[in-house]
């Protein structure tokens, strides 16, 4: 009795040095994200579409009265997308970006298991040169013979919600309109 | 024991802010040829309790400028001092300063403003003025000794609150001779001995150079709950018995000043621009809200005995249809109510203006009379906090360029004092908020040349009175003729203009030379719900502010005109309007691509009307808005967010984006 108890408490202590990862598949290939970020886990329904959004912004939904922006993880990474069917699945999951909490959901297509991945079994991802920029992954995992990639999902869509990158857009988008005016002018 | 004194020090902060409100309105009202004691006495409890409190939290600075306010008005509340206009000033300006000065301690940075040590040398200089003759029986000009005999009976809760007569004692000491001697016959028998409760009296004898008001001071703190009594011992001068007299009647006299500081609360909101983040509401409105909460439970209760039934019967289906009729009914309700609590009276913003024309009108040497109607007028605090500036600039505006100087006022014929008047009503779902003066109105001659000098009309058109009124509002325009500090910089009423449309709010203006301009704001209530009316553009559903739509209308095809390559205007009456293709400026795709083929909807962007080509329009109904920032980003040309009836998302067109992301700009084709 006193004995099993103790190994529990050891598995428990061991259990700190690890975190659990939702994964899911994209293109054969799995990624995974941390468990505790992820809100739910919803088929696909048709979104409202944002006017000007780029490509991968599929649009918001009502997410019991939250307005929440969805974003196609294969477009965002340069996969070639796929139609959406009863199977696509969409992960709602709460970011921190700048201090303040943002509900998103991204498309994937489809979930897949929940591992618990010890640091120790956490590999760097491989250096691609600068031009490819990869601060969005957080790390490789080696699991049960597979290879799973590690999402830092905060890093990942604060791209898309950086208030930054929306005056960017604006900046570029005032460029545009003026440089129109003149040739009209 | 350690207290935490942070948890209160948000609430003195409150306190303190409003006590320099009602000082300042009190101020203002104050007739200084005869001023009325009991306003004297608000604005000495004002300060009063502002030095208390911050001595209480160390912030010794606050404190100690208090201190000299307290001491000037103190004098003027005794009658020792008459109070002038420049006393009314200095007070005026020390409300200011303390301000600053809370909030600087608010925000934990360091105060020093030049102001603080200007103020400072003023107040020392007026305390040190002789006080003016005809006063003199009551406080000759050398300080003379006077024998108090004070009688001091503690009240039995004394100590349990925490005061010390000793202490008392030892600051009367510091004024002068004291002796002291104990009354102890009321101490009960040793079985009815409560050993909290005081049962002392003493009988104090004080030699002193001091005014009655510094020894009252040392019992400020009890004076309620003790008897004290005051008489002067000294035979040179009966004024001091008299005041002694005025005295007596302290306890009644401080009830009722309480009782008017306590009626004045229930009205009074903490400061409004400083704190966004608390609301307070009157208790009506929480019973309001608490029985509407009654309602919906007993509600809820027979629906779910309905639910707990094993099968449903005819008689059953009925009850539930009542109950979900009455749960509608409910609900609605329960909306409205708590709308409500977001609701405050317009005097909120009204109040900071009485001060803001005095100091103008003093600067300019004008005289304004205020008139303030309709303060009970309500709406949503975010409103107010956002109107607040606009209306401000408005307002200035009135008095730098409208209200005339006295002479010539006088030449015109009119009275020397102009009239500015801030109206507010309720009119449908909206607010209107009028600021009316009866000065010289828009000079149409000199603001048409303004904007032909220009360039924002072409020097051969023509325009009508009230486009030439709409010039004011374009950007960058300013008929001032010196640059003065209150306009004239020409950043001004587009800005006003702008800020009242993201309230999706249109603001009109009608004028006439020598009789006076009247400026028309048109709100919606509230922040959280919006008129609209759904369009379709392809498969997509947006909302456009009902209120920015003039008028929808089929153009055909022989009054569209191109201009240019890009740009297609529609005739419409006499005038031509710009038309904006939405579904070209949101890239989508749409039915009517061609302007004959859709729906020309005519709406107001800037004080401009301009045409929008939708597909079809569908419901008006109104809209829950929803903030699509909260978990994404700005969009240009969306305003926010609504979630319809079938559950879907809708975005809410922002006219002005939309025209600045199409690039339409009538001032810049003007220009061209």
């Amino acid at each position: 009795m006193t004995q099993a108890d103790e190994t529990d408490i050891t598995l428990t202590a061991k259990d700190d040095a690890s975190e659990q990862y939702l994964t899911f598949i994209m293109a054969e290939e799995e990624y995974g994200v941390d468990i505790l970020s992820v809100q739910e886990i919803r088929g696909w329904e048709p979104t409202t579409v944002i006017p000007n959004s780029p490509g991968h912004v599929k649009g918001v939904i009502n997410l019991r009265g939250t307005i929440v922006p969805i974003i196609d993880l294969r477009q965002r990474f340069g996969i070639a997308s796929l139609e959406y069917g009863p199977t696509t699945v969409v992960i709602v999951i709460k970011v921190c970006v700048a201090g303040e909490h943002k509900v998103i959901g991204i498309v994937v297509d489809a979930v897949s298991d929940v591992f618990s991945v010890h640091h120790k079994d956490l590999r760097e991802a491989p250096d691609f040169g600068e031009e490819t920029d990869l601060t969005f992954i957080k790390g490789l995992a080696n699991l049960a013979d597979k290879m799973v990639i590690l999402l830092d999902i905060d890093t990942l869509l604060s791209s898309e919600v950086l208030p930054e990158a929306a005056q960017l857009s604006n900046i570029i988008n005032t460029i545009d309109a003026e440089s129109t005016q003149a040739v009209s002018a | 024991m350690e207290i935490d004194l942070s948890q209160f020090s948000q609430v003195f902060f409150e306190e303190s802010l409003e006590g320099l409100e009602s000082m300042e309105s009190e101020l203002l009202k104050l007739d200084i040829a005869s001023p009325d004691p009991e306003a004297i006495n608000t604005i000495f409890r004002a300060a009063h309790s502002i030095k208390g409190g911050s001595g209480t939290f160390g912030f010794t600075q606050i404190a100690n400028y208090t201190h000299l306010l307290e001491t000037l008005l103190d004098e003027i509340r005794d009658g020792r001092r008459e109070m002038t206009s420049h006393h009314q000033d200095i007070l005026l300006l020390s409300v200011d300063l303390l301000r600053n000065m809370l909030d600087a301690v608010m925000h934990e940075k360091s105060f020093d403003d030049p102001m603080l040590g200007e103020l400072e040398q003023k107040f020392a200089a007026e305390l040190t003025q002789p006080i003016p003759q005809e006063q003199t029986p009551s406080e000759p000009e050398a300080p003379e000794l006077t024998t108090w005999q004070i009688t001091f009976k503690a009240g039995a809760d004394i100590l349990r609150y925490g005061n010390d007569p000793l202490l008392m004692f030892n600051e009367l000491r510091q004024c002068g001779e004291l002796g002291v001697e104990l009354t102890s016959q009321e101490i009960p028998d040793f079985t009815q001995y409560d050993p909290e409760a005081c049962y002392l009296a003493w009988s104090l004898t004080l030699t002193t150079d001091q005014p009655l008001a510094r020894l009252k001071e040392a019992f400020e703190w009890v004076e309620d709950e003790c008897d004290i009594d005051y008489q002067a011992q000294t035979q040179e001068s009966a004024a001091p018995a008299i005041e002694a007299e005025e005295i007596t009647p302290t306890p009644s006299q401080s009830d009722s000043q309480e009782r008017t500081v306590s009626q004045a609360k229930p009205s009074v909101v903490s400061n409004k621009t400083q704190d966004a983040g608390s609301i307070r509401v009157s208790i009506e409105k929480i019973d309001l809200l608490i029985n509407m909460v009654g309602e919906l439970v007993i509600t809820q209760a027979m629906l779910g005995q309905i639910g707990q039934q094993e099968e449903m019967t005819p008689e059953s289906f009925i009850t539930m249809k009542q109950g979900l009729e009455q749960l509608a009914s409910h609900t609605r309700d329960l909306q409205e109510s708590v709308m409500q609590i977001r609701m405050l009276p317009i005097s909120f913003a009204f109040n900071r203006f009485p001060r803001l024309v005095r100091d103008i009108g003093q600067q300019l040497g004008k005289q304004v009379e205020l008139i303030l109607k309709g303060e009970e007028t309500e709406l949503d605090k975010t409103v107010m906090e956002k109107i607040v500036d606009p209306m401000v600039h408005l307002v200035r505006n009135s008095l730098d360029h409208g209200l005339e100087t006295p002479e010539v006022r006088r030449q015109k014929g009119k009275p020397e004092t102009g009239s500015l008047t801030l109206n507010a009503f309720h009119q449908g779902g909206n607010i209107i908020i009028e600021i009316i003066d009866d000065g010289a109105g828009l000079n149409t001659q000199k603001i048409l040349d303004k904007a032909r000098a220009k360039g924002l009309v072409g020097s051969d058109e023509e325009l009508s009175e009230e486009a030439i009124h709409q010039l004011i509002f374009k950007p960058g325009f300013s008929t001032a003729e010196t640059v003065s500090d209150l306009s004239g910089r020409g950043v001004g009423m587009d800005v006003v203009l702008r800020n009242i449309h993201e309230l999706n709010g249109t603001i009109e203006l009608k004028s006439t030379q020598d009789k006076g301009s009247r400026f028309t704001i048109r709100l919606p209530l509230t922040l959280a719900i919006l008129d609209g009316q759904l369009v379709r553009i392809g498969r997509h559903t947006y909302v456009v502010p009902l209120v920015a739509i003039h008028e929808s209308l089929e153009v055909p095809a022989d009054h569209i005109n191109r201009l240019g390559e890009e740009h297609e205007v529609i005739r419409l009456r006499d005038e031509y309007l710009p038309v904006l293709k939405v579904y070209e400026a949101f890239h989508h795709e749409a039915d009517a691509r061609q302007i004959k083929d859709g729906l020309v909807m005519v709406v107001d962007a800037n004080n401009d009307k301009v045409g929008l080509l939708v597909d079809e329009l569908l419901s008006q109904q109104q809209v829950v808005i929803k903030s699509l920032e909260d978990n994404y980003n700005k969009v240009a040309g969306i305003s926010g967010a609504t979630i319809l009836g079938d559950g879907t998302v809708a975005l809410i067109i922002d006219i002005a984006g939309l025209v600045s992301l199409a690039g339409i700009n009538s001032t810049q084709e003007h220009a061209a």
